[in-house]
């Protein structure tokens, strides 16, 4: 990550805070292809609105964020995932 | 021709009886085996509830065929679906290496919620 959070540094921003240092839980786990039929997986990179995370906030590599991106995409258009909602989880 | 694999999800109506959705169903099946395409696999979610309203309605019947074939397949198998009012919205996708792994791996089983650790049914 760019942005490394010096220990010095005691400005308390919203941020979530990363105790350890954050991971491609893809990479880890070894997944290689996302499913865009089972939403229960889906919702974990979407917040309450429904929106996809950003990568700073799950720590995804790029490489799967775009897999996690088309996927979420391609889940809305068979009304799988909702493209907007209030209160998702 | 060289076969690639194929996943297409359609969503019908609900407002079809249970006949003519199997009949729909049928003639899209017969549709992809008569241009020599063959099916690996069907999936049948049956009639549920859709994420936002579709033309009105709040249910879909689902299904999913996965099935190999020629590249025109898919051109002719969109078209029918175009044309047919019944089927609310479609989506078909090609399948790469990890993808047709996955779908075998789903198959057996091996993502059910029961004894799979979370990490392992996320994949």
């Amino acid at each position: 990550m760019s942005k490394r959070k010096s220990s010095k540094n005691y400005v308390f921003r919203n941020r979530p805070i990363e105790r350890g240092k954050k991971y491609c839980r893809f990479k880890k786990s070894g997944i290689k292809y996302i499913d865009y039929k089972n939403p229960d997986f889906l919702l974990k990179f979407v917040n309450e609105q429904g929106k996809i995370l950003p990568r700073r906030i799950t720590g995804t590599s790029l490489k799967y964020q775009r897999k996690v991106a088309q996927a979420v995409k391609r889940a809305r258009h068979i009304a799988v995932l909702p493209f907007v909602t209030d209160q998702l989880k | 021709m060289e076969k690639k694999q194929y996943e297409s999800v359609i969503i019908l109506t609900p407002v079809l009886s249970e006949k003519q959705m199997a009949d729909a169903i049928a003639g899209y099946r017969q549709l992809i085996t008569e241009n020599d395409g063959e099916i690996v696999h069907e999936e049948n979610w049956g009639l549920t509830k859709l994420a936002y309203p579709i033309q009105k309605k709040v249910t879909g019947f689902y299904h999913i065929f996965e099935f190999a074939g020629p590249a025109d397949l898919v051109s002719k198998l969109e078209l029918a679906y175009r044309r047919d009012e019944q089927v609310m919205r479609y989506l078909t996708i090609s399948l790469n290496k990890h993808a047709v792994k996955y779908n075998e791996r789903r198959r057996q089983g091996a993502f059910d919620k029961k004894e799979e650790p979370k990490t392992e049914a996320a994949s």
